[in-house]
């Protein structure tokens, strides 16, 4: 199916996009999706980077068999609009889990949107989104968890936390809950703020330069998206292309 | 080493340390105790170069410089320490690499080589020992999930692996049990007690000073130093109170 047009920010899903990036991405780009099956009992894990000096769409359409699992590590770190689509379809005692990180300044917009299917009894799900702006861009994730009417002992989580280094950045979460079952656990919550001033002074206080503390602040602040990533080498890279895009990022 | 000229400070728009003059020189370790609100806490703060403390007045010389002048990194390269009156949790970074990073981003600023991650480790331990802390708790999370007690062991510990010369201890004897008390007054001690350093030691009670014999002892009032004496005068302010010595 192709679109007739481009989406508008009156589309829920488009609302905090850079729709002019959207208009240079092109009608092609909003057609392509990348389908992952996930075979019953058996699991995925895909880690990417993110984002360069041009618009980037990523969409992933991922349906997940019986006791099936998928993770998706990502870090969203591009110099241009760059948007992440996850939609996931878990059948029974399947497990999804998401780690996302969007990072960056010079007023671009960044984003994850996920729609987590929860079709049927006693899968889980664990989605942990971190952004840190700064200079003017936005960090956005809209997430959408739906959960069957006969899904029970659904257990969905979702979490996300944004730190603005400066004035003028923004982030926006949308949480959008769809609950039709009522034997489920659905957890999800949002927080903006900015870097903890305390620990700034305190690290300053033992001799930590002003831009190492802020490394130090912001690694263990996007950290938490990867804990659930025990493959080192690749923990290393996405944490690594995040930290590099903070080189230059205000103090 | 550390010499306080008519200090004036202001938090917001409001003086707290009105005209301060204190000279501690190489070797001693000299408290300041004082009524709640003095000031002492402020002094501190300011000393330590915290956002949000406006000098207005005065100057502070540290070792020969100018020690307002220099950001609070650049004051702990210099071999200043601050010890925290309620140390900072910071989730996420782990009390070794935290320490690690300012123990050597301290020697980079002076020229000195960094430490290998062995070299490090073997210094935490040998100063985690002193003061009867474990390993582990090193590994962990800095001051998350800590005891009051154990934050200010940690802040010890901190010390003892940055071998500052002159340490400014804000009531680092606040939140200790007895036990506690002798082991991080036993490492004060043992770090701090030599005749090229110096400490600034903050407290509200005797029982620090039993462990930790003070040279010196000023009592700070309404953002001043408003008398110095030897460790005596502390013995008459636990027996007679603010108000009747400094009547």
């Amino acid at each position: 199916m192709t679109l007739a047009t481009l989406p508008t920010r009156r589309d829920e899903a488009w609302r905090y996009a850079d729709m002019d990036g959207v208009a240079r991405l092109g009608r092609e780009a909003l057609d392509q999706w990348q389908a992952i099956d996930v075979a019953a009992g058996t699991s995925v894990t895909r880690c990417l980077v993110v984002g360069n000096d041009a618009p980037e769409l990523h969409r992933f359409r991922v349906q997940l068999a019986e006791g099936a699992s998928a993770a998706f590590f990502i870090t969203n770190a591009g110099s241009d609009y760059t948007r992440v689509e996850v939609e996931v379809r878990l059948a029974r005692g399947a497990h999804f889990e998401f780690g996302g990180v969007t990072i960056g300044g010079a007023g671009v917009t960044r984003e994850f949107v996920t729609q987590v299917i929860h079709a049927e009894p006693e899968a889980t799900s664990n989605q942990t989104i971190r952004a840190v702006h700064w200079a003017g861009a936005t960090g956005n994730f809209l997430g959408e968890i739906k959960v069957a009417r006969h899904a029970q002992k659904t257990d969905a989580a979702q979490d996300f936390k944004a730190l603005l280094l400066e004035a003028g950045a923004s982030a926006n979460a949308v949480p959008q809950l769809e609950i039709f079952a009522d034997d489920v656990k659905c957890a999800h919550g949002a927080t903006v703020g900015a870097l903890d001033e305390a620990a700034r002074f305190y690290m300053m206080a033992r001799g930590v330069d002003p831009a190492t503390a802020q490394r130090l602040l912001v690694q263990a602040f996007i950290g938490d998206a990867f804990v659930s990533l025990y493959d080192a080498g690749e923990h290393e890279r996405l944490l690594e292309a995040a930290l590099a895009a903070l080189e230059g990022a205000r103090l | 080493m550390l010499i306080i000229d008519n200090l004036h400070t202001s938090v917001g728009d409001k003086p707290i340390l009105k005209g301060l003059s204190l000279t501690v020189p190489a070797g001693e370790i000299h408290a300041i105790m004082g009524p709640n609100g003095a000031g002492k806490s402020t002094l501190s703060n300011v000393l330590g170069g915290k956002p949000g403390y406006e000098v207005t007045g005065g100057s502070v010389s540290f070792r020969g410089e100018d020690l307002l002048a220099l950001d609070p990194h650049e004051r702990a390269a210099k071999g200043l320490f601050l010890g925290f009156q309620y140390p900072v949790e910071i989730p996420g970074v782990s009390n070794v690499q935290f320490l690690r990073e300012a123990l050597n981003a301290q020697r980079r600023q002076r020229g000195e080589d960094p430490l290998s991650g062995g070299e490090f480790l073997k210094l935490a331990k040998e100063k985690a020992a002193l003061l009867q802390m474990d390993m582990d708790m090193l590994k962990r999370q800095v001051n998350v999930g800590f005891s009051g007690g154990e934050k200010k062991r940690a802040e010890m510990v901190q010390m003892g692996i940055l071998d500052p010369t002159f340490a400014v201890l804000d009531e680092t004897d606040s939140g200790l049990d007895i036990d506690a008390l002798r082991i991080v007054g036993a490492g004060i001690n043992t770090i701090m007690r030599a005749p090229d350093k110096a400490v600034l030691l903050i407290t509200h009670y005797q029982r620090l000073l039993d462990v930790v014999k003070p040279d010196k002892v000023s009592i700070l009032a309404g953002g001043r130093i408003v008398e110095t004496g030897g460790p005596e005068l502390a013995l008459r302010l636990e027996a007679e109170g603010y108000d009747a010595v400094m009547a």
